[in-house]
Parts: structure tokens; C-alpha cells; sequence
């Protein structure tokens, strides 16, 4: 495989060649091809259609588009929740497909975008299921009967405070605000210890404070561990502020993959969106923000 | 390689280190102690409450040995256990009476009505879940009337007189059930989780079409078949022999071992399909392998002891209220709890109006349907 080599390559260089990891691929998406296959109408349209595009290690891709656009597909194809029908998927340099559901849940973590909780798990008891993926080796005995190692705990309490969830450890996840809820999923979801963590919308049902930490708290995960993220949202100033790369997509197809500059532009968004926006720059991070056209200024007497 | 150097480094950053002399460094508190503080399940907390009713089951059963037509007092009942666990004769202070009830009436009974209740009780908690749903059961969901459909038709042609009568009827039980499940299971499957009103539905419908097969069955049958039949069908544990009992033994071992192997899997599909895949289960293959078990385990109790309701509903969510979610622990408690339920369910069917016997499932459905109606009028939040 000729990703594996690239990654040797690197490894054995010094530690100074830092700038050629962002040459290094999280995923390679090679003309993938997906839809949803039914009996009553087996030629539905593709939902993504001929994409291909690589995602970086280390960098945080937001994924944005109007509804129906296959954001939430593309997301679910990554995490090999489904298979596309046509095209090639690499993660690290070797075949996603090839690969079993739990050797890719040791490297990838996902966050849904609802998370019903129906059971009446502790959020601590939630958290340290993202350890499961690196507990079931041996399978017969782990899936039945095994514990927690401290290793295990140490990690899922790691997640836990960096999600600020600690104080909530014992409570029940039936009993949880949305954005608690949210927090424990995302909890879980570090505790895998993942290299990419694929989230959509995943501040959804967060207050701004929550939406700024989150955004915070992964782009600190990315700079000092090299996590590698993709985020699907609808927030685009959110998506604009915090995420390297933006992948709009619409229908199905990519328009635009390129920084925030490249892709929030008035021109590209209003053919996307079909709807007049206003971009001007950020006050203090100089990065395009949108506003909505909103009502006609009312004349001030 | 530098994907591993970048592992390590999100490792160490999100973990701490486990020695003790390094972590007060790192962190102001020990590793692992806030999540341990009895928000999640220990091994000691797990023994402690099994120990507890392990030994609650014990005590049960005594009592039910003791309770009967004809009380037998408790230090004969200890006595004659012992000479038979030590293998006596029978010493002073026990009359051959006492010993014949106990030995080869009381004792196979209780022990029936435990390996039963532990069984439904697993196999609701599995089902819930499988299905994601708090109020699954073998009886609402029509796997008991599919399994006493199969063992049905078993004993219909026959299977029932010829010496194979205690192994092959649990397996007609089993192919039975399976019918069941693996229309549950398309359900299950086309909607993603099974919402309470598909559920019971499902239910409603399965439980139609197999009482209308079973009763076609009853009334081709001679009178005297079919009047046990009916008995049978209510559910009831007449005295089994011991033969018996190891026959369904042997069904239920297999079953409920591998059941209970699967528990943290149940843990994380109790988290929803989607979610269990992304945390590296192959769900397919987990819930296809959950529902045959089940359909296993309902098919051997049922072809024994008749349908038996709400055992596996109201078992799980009530230990479920007490203790939590975990299937680790959840699981072997329910089974423990179902066993010493319906043991204690028994004695009062056969005592209430002694000497006419009352089939137990009369009782469990009194005081599970009640409970069923609860849940629906005024739990209707913790359901889907």
C-alpha cells in the first residue's frame, strides 16, 4: 500500500520535518459513490456522487451544506456505518472496507446526531463504554464478564473532565439536559482514544457557552494530541471560525473544499443556499462571517 | 512511525499515568476515583448484591419447601436435605413421608420454577435490550405462544410419548420461538428500534395467530390430551421428574451460558444500533445470535412449564429501578430475582386453596398485568 510507505517515510525523518505531516492522510476518499438502496425504487438518486476528496491528519474539517446535501451520509460512509456502492475509502493508508467494525472504532469515534437515551445507564457507566472497543480481544471472556482496568477508568475520567461531565458522573443519562446529554456522547467518544473523531452537529442542542467549549476543547485535542477531526454543521459561522478546512457540499457533490476565505463567499453560498447572505470579516479573528439579510433597516426618527 | 507518535501523545494527554508517585504530580486526585465513587459498577458491589440474593434465593426455596398441603417443619426439611446431600438413609426426626414430598414433589417443583423464572427473566432482559424497548417479554411478544405452538404440534404427532419426550420437545419449543423472533426481528430491523406500539402490536398479532394454531391442535386432540394441554398452556409447574429436569438442564445451560457471555455486548446494544457499531460491535451478527439464544431458552421453559407472562417484563425493569442498567450486573439479577419470584409465585398457586392447585401463570399475570398497565398510563417518558 503505497499510504503505509508514505507514513514509514515520515516516521523516519527527524522531528523538525513537522510540516510534512500535513502531507500525511487521515482518510483518502476515492470517487465514492452511495444511496440509499430500497425495493420499491432500487435507482434512487446517489446521495454522494462521485466524491473524493483526502482528509489531513491533524486538521479539523468542518462539513457544511443545505439540507439533504449528504453531509450526515458522508459522515456515516467515513465511520463505516454504511458502505458506499462504488469508489475506495482509506483510513491511515489502508482499505476501510477491509477492516473490521471494531478495529475501526479503536481509531475512529463517532457522535451521532441524536443519541436516545433509553436505559438508565450512569453517565460514568456511558463514558467508560467508549473503552469497549479496546476491551474485547479476547472475546468470550470481556464481552461476558469483564472489568474496567484502572487504565480504563483513568482514561474515561480524562474524558469526562474534559468534557466538564465529572460532577455529573453518577446521574442517570435518562435524566439529562440535551446538552449533557451531548457532553457524554462526546465524553464516550474521547474515551476511545480515537486518531479522527467524526461528530455531526454536534452543538445541536448546546448554549453558546457549550458550543464555544466544545469547539474549544477540539481544536485543543487537535493541537496538542493530533486529533484529527471532521464536523458536519449547519452553523456556518461556527464551521468558519473553528475548522482549517470547509467541505461544502450540495446534492451530493463537492462545490467548494479550501479554508474558510475559499468557501464562505457570498457568491458560492448563495448558489448553494439559494438565499441572500452577508459576509464580512470577524472583528477579532479577521475570518468571513455571515450574517442574514434580516428585514429592511428601519429609518430611525 | 508518526501516526503513533501522535497516538501516544493524544494517549498521555488524555490519560493519566497510573503510578502512584507520578499521578499526584499530574492530577491533585488518584486515577479512576471519581468515576468509582458508586457511579459505576465494581466487583465488589457486584458480589455483594448477588451474595445477597443468591443467599435470598436459598431462603426462599426453604420456605418453599416447607409451605404445602401439609406444612412440613423446617428442621426436617433441613434434615432430610442433608441426608440426602450427604447421601443417608433418613435419620431421626424425619418420617418417610416428609422425605418422599419433599424429594420427589416439592424440591424437583422448586427447583423447576426457578430454573424457569431465572430463564424469563434473562431472556426479558435481553429482549429489552435487543429491542431497545423496557417493556419486552417472551409472553407480550408472542415468543412463549410460538415455542407452546411448536411444542404443540410436537406433541401432537406424537414426540411427547416416545422416549425422547424430554429433549425433543424443548427443541420443538426452540423451533417454535424461532418463528417468532424472526418476525420480531424484521420488525426490529425495518424500523431500527421497535416503538411500544409496533411492539405490542407485534405482539397482539403473533399471540393471535399461535393461540388460534394451538387451539385447532387442542381440539382435535381426545379429551383427556386436551384438557392437560389447556392446564399446560396456562402455565403451570407440575411436580417434573428428575430426568426431566436434566433434559431442560441441559437446554438452559447452553442457552443461558452463552446469554450471559454476551452481557457487556447487551451494555453497548442497549446504546442503539448505530452507536453499538461505531463502538465496534458487529450488530448484525450480536442480535442474530441474542434472538436465537432467546428463542432457545423460551422454547425449552416453555415446552416444560406452559406460558408463563410478565416474568421477563416486570423481573428486569424492577431490578432495573434498583440497581441500574448495567447488564452485568443486571442480568444475573433479573435471573436470580425471576427464579426466587416465581418460586414464591408457585408455592402460593399450589397453597392458596389447597389441595386444588392453581396454575402459577394465573398469579404472574395478576400481578404483572397491573404492573404492565402502570408502566403504560404513567411511565409513558422512559418509553420510546
Amino acid at each position: 500500500m503505497s499510504g503505509t510507505s508514505q507514513h514509514r517515510a515520515i516516521g523516519m525523518m527527524s522531528s523538525d520535518s513537522i510540516p510534512l505531516l500535513a502531507q500525511a492522510h487521515a482518510y483518502d476518499i476515492q470517487s465514492v459513490r452511495f444511496r440509499y438502496q430500497s425495493n420499491e425504487s432500487p435507482a434512487s438518486r446517489w446521495i454522494l456522487d462521485n466524491i473524493s476528496f483526502h482528509v489531513q491528519e491533524g486538521e479539523v474539517l468542518g462539513v457544511v451544506g443545505p439540507n439533504g446535501s449528504g453531509k450526515t451520509s458522508l459522515l456515516k460512509v467515513l465511520a463505516r456505518l454504511m458502505t458506499p456502492q462504488q469508489g475506495y475509502i482509506s483510513l491511515f493508508g489502508q482499505d476501510l472496507s477491509a477492516k473490521a467494525q471494531r478495529e475501526v472504532a479503536c481509531v475512529v469515534g463517532v457522535v451521532p446526531q441524536d443519541s436516545q437515551m433509553l436505559f438508565p445507564f450512569t453517565v460514568a457507566e456511558s463514558v467508560l463504554m467508549g473503552r469497549f472497543p479496546h476491551q474485547s480481544r479476547d472475546r468470550w471472556i470481556s464481552s461476558g464478564f469483564g472489568w474496567e482496568s484502572r487504565e480504563d477508568m483513568a482514561i474515561a475520567e480524562q474524558a469526562m473532565m474534559t468534557m466538564d461531565i465529572v460532577h455529573l458522573a453518577h446521574r442517570s443519562v435518562t435524566d439529562l439536559s440535551g446538552g449533557e446529554r451531548q457532553r457524554t456522547v462526546i465524553a464516550r467518544a474521547l474515551a476511545q482514544t480515537p486518531k479522527v473523531l467524526l461528530l455531526d452537529e454536534p452543538t445541536a442542542f448546546l448554549d453558546l457557552q457549550h458550543q464555544v467549549e466544545i469547539c474549544s476543547v477540539l481544536r485543543r485535542l487537535r493541537d496538542e494530541g493530533g486529533l484529527t477531526v471532521v464536523l458536519v454543521s449547519h452553523d456556518l459561522n461556527l464551521v468558519s471560525q473553528y475548522c482549517d478546512r470547509i467541505l461544502l457540499l450540495d446534492r451530493g457533490q463537492i462545490v467548494r473544499l479550501g479554508g474558510p476565505g475559499e468557501v464562505i463567499e457570498p457568491e458560492v453560498l448563495e448558489s448553494v443556499y439559494r438565499c441572500r447572505v452577508l459576509v464580512d470579516r470577524h472583528p477579532s479573528s479577521g475570518l468571513p462571517r455571515i450574517t442574514l439579510p434580516g428585514r429592511p433597516l428601519q429609518s430611525s426618527h | 512511525m508518526m501516526v503513533h507518535v501522535i497516538r501516544e501523545n493524544f494517549l498521555k494527554q488524555l490519560s493519566t499515568t497510573v503510578e502512584p508517585g507520578s499521578c499526584t504530580e499530574i492530577l491533585s486526585h488518584e486515577p479512576g476515583r471519581m468515576v468509582s465513587q458508586g457511579s459505576i459498577l465494581t466487583n465488589s458491589r457486584w458480589m455483594a448484591i448477588l451474595g445477597v440474593l443468591s443467599l435470598t434465593a436459598i431462603a426462599v426455596g426453604l420456605i418453599c419447601l416447607h409451605f404445602g398441603a401439609q406444612p412440613i417443619a423446617y428442621g426436617e426439611v433441613l434434615r432430610v436435605l442433608g441426608d440426602m446431600a450427604s447421601d443417608r438413609d433418613r435419620t431421626e426426626g424425619t418420617s418417610d413421608i416428609a422425605r418422599t414430598i419433599l424429594l420427589q414433589v416439592r424440591l424437583p417443583r422448586i427447583l423447576l420454577g426457578f430454573l424457569v423464572g431465572c430463564s424469563l427473566a434473562s431472556v426479558g432482559v435481553a429482549l429489552q435490550a435487543l429491542l431497545r424497548n423496557p417493556l419486552a417479554d417472551p409472553y407480550v411478544l408472542g415468543v412463549s405462544s410460538g415455542a407452546a405452538l411448536g411444542t404443540a404440534v410436537g406433541i401432537l404427532f406424537g414426540v411427547g410419548t416416545t422416549f425422547l419426550a424430554e429433549t425433543a420437545l424443548p427443541a420443538c419449543g426452540f423451533v417454535g420461538g424461532l418463528v417468532a423472533l424472526a418476525v420480531i426481528y424484521r420488525m426490529a430491523t425495518t424500523y431500527g428500534q421497535l416503538p411500544i406500539h409496533s411492539l405490542l402490536l407485534t405482539g397482539v398479532i403473533l399471540n393471535a395467530i399461535f393461540s388460534a394454531l394451538i387451539m385447532f391442535i387442542t381440539s382435535i386432540l381426545d379429551p383427556n390430551r386436551s384438557y392437560g394441554m389447556m392446564a399446560w398452556l396456562m402455565g403451570t409447574l407440575t411436580a417434573p421428574t428428575y430426568g426431566s429436569l436434566v433434559g431442560l438442564m441441559i437446554y438452559l445451560s447452553i442457552g443461558l451460558f452463552l446469554l450471559f457471555s454476551q452481557m457487556r455486548v447487551l451494555n453497548i446494544l442497549a446504546l442503539g444500533e448505530e452507536s453499538a457499531r461505531t463502538l465496534g460491535i458487529d450488530t448484525e451478527q450480536a442480535k442474530r445470535s441474542l434472538f436465537v439464544l432467546s428463542a432457545l431458552v423460551t422454547g425449552a421453559v416453555v415446552s416444560v412449564s406452559g406460558m408463563i407472562g410478565f416474568i421477563g417484563m416486570v423481573v428486569p425493569h424492577a431490578v432495573r429501578l434498583v440497581i441500574g442498567a448495567d447488564h452485568r450486573l443486571l442480568l444475573p439479577a433479573s435471573a436470580l430475582v425471576g427464579g426466587t419470584f416465581l418460586m414464591g409465585a408457585d408455592t402460593v398457586a399450589r397453597t392458596l386453596i389447597a389441595p386444588t392447585e392453581i396454575p402459577v401463570g394465573i398469579i404472574t399475570a395478576l400481578a404483572g398485568g397491573p404492573f404492565f398497565v402502570y408502566i403504560l398510563l404513567w411511565r409513558k417518558d422512559r418509553l420510546a
